[in-house]
């Protein structure tokens, strides 16, 4: 399994709950506009993939992010 | 279009209108005292001023600023690098080094520009800034125009620093780590003994912004860093004058020659008007009584655990210590607004918080004491806090 697939494993596992039955997780969707992550909740959600990974993600790379497929991509360039 | 983002706003700003109620922007019609005045036309106690050692309406203060203005004029018209550095400007600086035992000092215009303005220009490209996730707004502000990697770490938490740190590897050296002594919102004071010691262990350089811990915290009221014992870890300490001192402006001071090189390459200080003389002389003399009179300080916390105790005491979730900031926590917004409007009915002002200006999704009543509050204000206070329990707009945890 790629890194990218990892990351975005986790992702879509970890958004599960939140996303709601009404929306079908995948790499194209958005995690404002899709699934209404407040502000808070992406940073908590930052938090948990940090943990997961053992890695710290710059505040940075955030305003670039509008899926969960650019997020993963982001990382795979962070990690690496 | 540019406008649409500005909806939601336009929203709450019409859900308070509906209700007749203006907490952001509520005017102060009259000052009575430090703790008095009237706003919105009612008379009210002043519970949400920061004031905390309500030196604002200090005689001797007030008369500081007005020889001021009689002899250096009302502004500067003009920035620290060209024709705004007066004497007035250069004696606070010496005079707040001296305070906190450093070689130098820099005061700012206002306390936000310090803050931005330091954490702009300490890190820049190809360095790294540790934040903690609860630092105010200026400082986002600040970091964001740095340029540097920037990571935040979870509030109030040295482990999670160290994690951070670590997982850095050479360049924990170049890191700036920022904190703050009491934070704004809830009024909890930092570990900083223990980050102080994970500053120790990893390297980086430490700044602490002590805006609402100067004049609060300390024997002698240095701040948390002095409270703490650590001030030899600190590298910077920033803040600001509109709190403790009863007037605007902002400062850092610094163990660091270097300090004087940075002051000529951060912008809030370079491009702006410097402070005005008469504000610059009632801090002086706001920094002297500081120093001559701790009894204010006592009289300071007299008052907060007075305040705290009594709202813990009638099952109101308060933050997690007596503090001179006491923040009621309340999860609904339309409840923080008649809680709100109810207390500025029984003459009560205190700032409604709402998100992001909270630290989670929480809506907060948040209560700030001054030693110029009388004993029968602050029981005044909690028993306005009383009455929301009685009236059912809030309910004891």
């Amino acid at each position: 399994m790629t890194q990218y697939q990892q990351y975005l494993e986790f992702m879509l596992s970890a958004l599960e709950a939140r996303a709601g039955a009404g929306v079908t997780l995948s790499e194209t969707t958005r995690l404002v506009a899709d699934i209404g992550l407040s502000s808070l909740e992406v940073m908590e959600f930052v938090e948990k993939i940090e943990d997961h990974f053992d890695i710290s993600i710059p505040l940075n790379i955030l305003p670039d992010i509008n899926t969960l497929g650019d997020l993963a991509r982001k990382l795979q360039e962070v990690d690496s | 279009m540019l406008f649409d983002k500005f909806k939601p706003m336009a929203e709450f700003q019409a859900e308070l209108a509906a209700r007749d109620v203006v907490p952001f922007g509520a005017v102060t019609e009259e000052i009575i005292s430090a703790t008095e005045g009237v706003v919105s036309g009612r008379r009210v106690i002043l519970a949400g001023t920061n004031n905390y050692l309500g030196l604002s309406f200090d005689a001797r203060c007030i008369s500081a600023a007005q020889e001021a203005a009689g002899k250096w004029g009302t502004g500067t018209t003009g920035s620290r690098l060209a024709n705004g550095s007066f004497e007035e400007h250069q004696a606070l600086e010496r005079e707040l080094a001296a305070f906190y035992g450093v070689g130098h000092a820099i005061s700012f215009t206002t306390g936000y520009a310090a803050t931005m303005g330091m954490t702009a220009t300490l890190a820049g490209p190809g360095e790294v800034i540790l934040l903690d996730a609860d630092s105010h707004a200026s400082i986002y502000a600040g970091v964001q125009l740095s340029g540097a990697e920037i990571i935040r770490f979870r509030h109030s938490d040295p482990e999670d620093l160290a994690k951070r740190l670590r997982r850095l590897g050479d360049r924990a050296e170049n890191t700036l780590i920022i904190v703050e002594g009491i934070y704004s919102m809830l009024g909890d004071v930092a570990p900083l003994r223990e980050i102080a010691a994970v500053k120790r262990e990893y390297g980086g350089c430490l700044l602490v912004d002590e805006a609402h811990s100067m004049g609060v915290l300390g024997d002698h009221g240095r701040g948390a860093a002095e409270a703490a014992g650590v001030e030899q870890d600190v590298d910077f300490i920033a803040g600001t004058f509109s709190k403790s001192l009863g007037a605007t402006g902002g400062y850092c001071v610094s163990q660091h020659p270097e300090l004087e090189t940075i002051r000529y390459c951060i912008r809030s200080y370079i491009f702006t008007a410097s402070s005005s003389p008469s504000v610059v002389a009632s801090t002086r003399r706001a920094l002297q009584i500081l120093q001559e009179e701790p009894g204010l300080r006592q009289r300071l916390w007299e008052n907060a655990t007075r305040l705290y105790e009594g709202l813990q005491g009638l099952g109101l979730p308060v933050g997690p210590s007596p503090s001179p900031v006491v923040a009621v926590v309340l999860e609904d917004r339309s409840q923080a607004i008649n809680c709100w409007n109810a207390l500025m009915s029984a003459g009560i002002y205190v700032n409604l918080v709402v998100p992001p200006a909270s630290p989670s999704t929480n809506f907060l009543l948040r209560n700030s004491v001054s030693a110029a509050h009388s004993t029968a204000q602050i029981d005044t206070m909690i028993a306005a806090y009383a009455g929301l329990l009685e009236d059912g707009l809030i309910r004891a945890r």
